[in-house]
């Protein structure tokens, strides 16, 4: 498997480090139990097009979001996950 | 001595006759040529037989001539070079070689084991299922051992392999599988359009099939041609070669994996080189023009000795000038079958009868069969009578009913055949059927492939050449390669005309599946089972999983199995595909990732000091150690750490905590973000300050502590466990760039950059005069517990010095870059030789940190909250961070949990064990009051007896209960008392001092 970081350019499997879902937004300082819970343990099982946090720590240290097909493991994109996760977009 | 080489041709053949080589099967001496494979010489001596089958130990001889062999698996070598399970069909001859066969006693001649054939119609599919289901126990005291020793294959050398293996890269444009007319042609396309092209052929010549079945070329001779079109690649710079390696695997994103046998064809690889190179090639474009297999056709006798499929018959006598029989016979279902007739004729073999289950053949063929004298037989081969010796006679049933019999010592088998549909097939890829051909092609392929030639079931030699060129001409275009590839190489296709026969349906066994001994009666059995599946089919009946993965047998099964079920070949279905195409050795996947390089190994910066100094080390993660610093005299472990704990409380010593992780924090948020990251707060530490931090994952549970100083306004300098360092800046990193991006912060990991000592002990101040400048304050005063600042040493380095103590003792640590690490340790020792300053290692840090109760990685188990550990009271509850919600669930607060107690034992001269269990006082150890467990311990020399601590359900509320230490590993029990955690100055004056 390739990844194509969009600062260091293609690169081979071993460099990065696979972390889940980047789905889930982390919830506001305020959030209930249930809200939390949710972020922290309820996960999609696609079968198909899903958006993952893969981490380039073998490269520039970025955490990238890749969206990849779990079927046939075809990526069709990669960006910086800068403020993927935030309850807020990044300014 | 060497025997004559009976059953070799006098000339011809692709084998160096000026190069003899004598090797040895079984003990006996035989001579073959350079160019020849152990089988091709065995066939060249005359052996006929060479293995004993699986199950029913049934004499087994040679079946083809490539990596598809199920039968002639041989030891190969000897001593640690020992390999069991190698095909004769592809292990190249050298000088000396050494080759044993496998499965039998006391002999290949005469196997003990082959009664197993006399209860043979117990030994069904499903046998040892159905068998040694009772009693359970028997299972691996009995049953286990005894088939093991009764079945199986070869044996393992049983000691260390001592040869070397590598690991390497590769990128080109176009990556072309196999040397064939299709891979030849695909690769003067690509090349000659300028892409960069390897070409992997798995054979040690290349051409494929034209080493053996010639044919005409652009009107040259196939050899002629072979060798202008080798000159033409070998010229082109961005063209490599790699023989001798086989392609197994297809992964993601255009990887493949290719195993190179570069040295497996001497006796042993040369000094400094390697046995094999396991490549991962990286590739734009796949042409897999990989061949096809020829498949055997089921029917009684079929495993015996001398018969042969056809298509390597006519290799042995064509490319190796060796006679597999003197005298044989064909049988066959198309057209291809035949050619084995001309090859046996042209050498001067005689034909005893054809047998052609087709209902025509050809004018030609007639005609070829009058001038040869030799009948043709319209029917099948019923069985075959023959037995170690090889075949005798062959019984045929004519069409119409009648039979006939025909003497012969070798019969040639053609099924038709199987194209290498693995390749394609290795991303769960489903082949297609084809009836023209009753073969299945691959349907579609993994992004970037394409099968080409006799592989996508186009047979004929015009049609692999058109096919090869024109694909790998798309392939280099497709990669931005633009040059002209000029025209294709041109030649006739053969006829290829076949009718379908699968299994002739007699009275014994007939194997499907040679190499696990599975019939065509296995088959029908599975059937009516209920296996039909054929998923069930192959693990019911372990068709197919054995080494060769069923090259020559899936396809005749499935067909058995649809015959059987009434449903056509395509909706039996074909099984999963998975790599390797070939066996690969661990070896070579392990590369140079073995022994003392299996991993990367970390040194600290004053490990050769360290070394020098006799210490003993310890594996932490990728880091060297020092444990401890043996002095002459000591006995034992004990002693040493015993001593230097001693020194420290009573004087000075000092530690190489480098291996600490270390990130810089740089921002202007730099103290609200470790505000969300720690459960407690940063943002208000003063500039020149230390504290203690512990963070949570987001789950509530405690991730990882270490110390935080604030060396600026905007700058803080955090330090992580040692265990954790990649983690925690990976997860800080996720909470900076995914989570909070909102923060003006910046990470940097300087773990590499700073070499960090703990200087520990009453007599600190006095040591550390003699390093630091005597500008710098060290009083109490002017640097006070929990201080951090940056300090001029005396030379003029800046280093950073922190009063912070996991000891106990009034402690500093210090950071100086990492290339003066050594420097420090010579220095400390050197200026503190009149105090007598000691060494300690990490034993001696544990057994401090246990007598001032401080965690470690034991309680940091993975299953502890803030609170177990006694540190609820620092969790702030101002603020949101990590973890903050989930460590408030109702089951991680709950009153009844485990947490940080501490453990010593009521008979003061008893030695603790971490691991321990922990049972009220007067029960009987069980589940169900088992109330937590000793995670670590220690020889307490202050206290002069071993002390620990442990997690105990409301152990903090149970201080001085006795209760009940239960270690059953060690078959241990004994009384232990619950007490306070700090045993040694629990007030913290002397840290504080």
């Amino acid at each position: 498997m390739r990844i194509v970081c969009p600062f260091c350019g293609e690169r081979e499997l071993g460099e990065f480090t696979y972390l889940g879902d980047a789905k889930p937004v982390r919830p506001a300082a305020g959030a209930s139990e249930d809200e939390v819970f949710d972020y922290v343990y309820l996960r999609d099982n696609v079968a198909g097009e899903t958006s993952e946090y893969w981490y380039h720590g073998g490269g520039c240290r970025s955490w990238l979001k890749v969206a990849r097909n779990t079927l046939t493991h075809e990526i069709s994109s990669v960006e910086p996950a800068a403020g993927a996760g935030a309850r807020q977009p990044a300014k | 001595m060497t025997s004559s080489q009976s059953h070799r041709l006098t000339s011809g053949g692709l084998i160096d006759r000026s190069a003899p080589l004598n090797f040895r099967f079984d003990g006996k001496t035989f001579s073959g040529f350079q160019g020849d494979t152990l089988a091709s010489a065995l066939i060249a001596n005359g052996v006929k037989l060479v293995g004993r089958s699986f199950k029913y130990h049934r004499p087994r001889g040679i079946l083809t001539a490539g990596s598809e062999e199920p039968n002639a698996l041989v030891e190969l070598r000897t001593g640690a070079r020992r390999e069991p399970n190698t095909k004769a069909t592809t292990a190249e001859l050298y000088e000396g070689l050494e080759a044993t066969s496998q499965n039998r006693w006391p002999s290949l001649r005469h196997d003990v084991m082959s009664v197993n054939q006399l209860f043979a119609p117990i030994f069904v599919a499903g046998f040892y299922y159905k068998t040694f289901m009772w009693p359970a126990k028997f299972w691996e005291a009995i049953y286990e051992p005894a088939i093991r020793r009764a079945a199986g294959l070869g044996r393992a050398a049983g000691v260390a392999d001592p040869d070397h293996y590598d690991k390497a890269w590769a990128h080109c444009d176009v990556l072309i599988a196999g040397s064939g007319p299709a891979g030849l042609a695909a690769a003067l396309a690509a090349g000659r359009s300028g892409a960069r092209v390897i070409l992997c052929e798995e054979d040690f010549s290349l051409g494929g099939r034209l080493l053996s079945d010639g044919g005409t070329i652009d009107g040259l001779p196939a050899a002629e041609w072979l060798l202008r079109t080798l000159a033409e690649l070998e010229a082109m710079p961005d063209v490599r070669i790699m023989a001798r390696t086989t392609l197994f695997g297809v992964y993601d994103g255009g990887t493949y994996g290719a195993i190179e046998r570069v040295n497996d064809h001497l006796p042993s690889p040369p000094e400094h080189q390697v046995r094999q190179r396991l490549w991962r090639i990286v590739a734009r474009r796949c042409v897999v023009a990989a061949g096809a297999i020829e498949r055997p056709i089921v029917f009684v006798g079929n495993d015996t000795p001398g018969v042969m499929m056809a298509s390597a018959m006519r290799t042995y006598v064509a490319r190796y000038a060796a006679t597999p029989a003197k005298r044989m016979a064909l049988f066959t279902n198309n057209e291809d079958g035949w050619r084995t007739v001309e090859t046996a004729l042209s050498a001067g073999l005689q034909i005893a009868a054809v047998i052609d289950a087709r209902p025509d053949v050809s004018p030609a063929h007639r005609s070829l069969a009058s001038k040869g004298g030799f009948p043709v037989l319209h029917g099948s081969v019923s069985s075959v009578d023959g037995g170690k010796d090889g075949v005798r006679k062959i019984a045929v049933s004519l069409t119409g009913g009648a039979r006939a019999e025909v003497e012969a010592d070798g019969l040639a088998v053609s099924g038709g055949w199987n194209p290498a549909v693995g390749l394609t097939s290795y991303h769960r890829g489903r082949p297609k059927w084809l009836d023209n051909i009753a073969a299945f092609v691959p349907d579609g392929a993994p992004p970037g492939m394409v099968a080409v030639g006799a592989a996508n079931g186009a047979f004929g030699l015009g049609a692999c050449l058109a096919d090869g060129f024109a694909a790998g001409g798309a392939a280099a275009h497709d990669t931005g390669n633009s040059g002209k590839a000029g025209a294709a190489p041109v030649a006739e296709d053969e006829a290829f005309s076949l009718t379908p026969l699968w299994h002739v349906a007699g009275k014994g066994k007939a194997f499907v599946d040679y190499q696990h001994d599975v019939t065509a009666s296995d088959i029908e059995l599975a059937q009516r089972e209920g296996f039909e599946s054929v998923e069930h089919l192959k693990r019911y009946t372990t068709l197919g999983m054995a080494t060769d993965q069923g090259k020559t047998s899936n396809v005749a099964g499935l067909a058995i199995m649809a015959a059987v079920t009434g449903r056509s070949i395509p909706e039996t279905g074909t099984t999963i595909y998975r790599p390797p195409y070939v066996p690969v050795a661990i070896g070579a996947f392990a590369g140079h990732h073995r022994d003392e390089t299996f991993h990367a190994t970390r040194l600290t910066p004053s490990h050769h000091w360290a070394a020098e100094q006799g210490a003993v080390f310890v594996d932490t993660g990728l880091w060297k150690r020092a444990q401890w610093y043996p002095r002459a005299g000591e006995k034992d472990w004990l002693e040493s750490v015993t001593r230097e704990v001693k020194a420290v409380r009573g004087g000075v010593g000092f530690c190489d905590v480098s291996t600490l992780g270390k990130i810089d924090v740089h921002g202007p948020d730099a103290g609200a973000f470790l505000d969300r990251v720690y459960i407690n707060t940063f943002s208000n530490l003063a500039v020149g300050k230390a504290r203690y931090g512990l963070m949570l994952r987001e789950d509530g549970i405690v991730y990882d502590d270490g110390t935080t100083s604030r060396l600026a306004e905007d700058h803080y300098f955090l330090t992580t466990t040692t265990a954790k360092a990649g983690l925690v800046m990976q997860h800080l990193e996720f909470c900076r760039q995914v989570l909070f991006p909102e923060l003006d912060v910046q990470l940097t990991s300087v773990s590499d950059q700073w070499a960090q000592f703990s200087i520990a002990g009453p007599k600190t101040r006095d040591l550390l005069k003699e390093i630091v400048d005597p500008a710098e304050d060290l009083s109490n005063d002017g640097f006070p517990f929990m201080g951090a600042r940056e300090v001029r040493l005396r030379g003029g380095i800046k280093a950073r010095l922190f009063r912070i103590s996991f000891s106990g003792e009034m402690a500093f640590e210090i950071s100086v870059p990492a290339r003066f690490g050594e420097a420090m340790a010579r220095n400390l020792m050197l200026a503190g030789a009149p105090l007598g300053v000691t060494p300690y290692g990490t034993e001696a840090l544990g057994v401090m940190r246990v007598e001032k109760g401080h965690i470690a990685g034991p309680e940091l188990s993975g299953t502890t909250t803030a609170a177990d550990l006694g540190l609820g009271k620092i969790m702030s509850t101002k603020k949101d961070f990590i973890g903050r919600v989930m460590a408030g669930r109702e089951a991680l607060v709950a009153p009844n949990r485990q947490v940080v107690v501490g453990i010593k034992p009521v008979d003061k001269a008893r030695r603790l064990r971490s691991g321990a269990h922990i049972i009220p006082k007067g029960q009987t150890p069980g589940p169900g009051n088992d109330q937590g467990y000793v995670t670590s311990v220690c020889f307490s020399p202050t206290l002069s007896q071993w002390i620990g601590l442990g997690l105990v359900e409301r152990g903090r509320e149970r201080i001085g209960e006795i209760v009940h230490a239960h270690d059953p590993l060690r078959g241990e029990d004994y009384d232990v008392e619950l007490c306070n955690p700090v045993f040694y100055d629990p007030d913290g004056g002397r840290q504080r001092g």
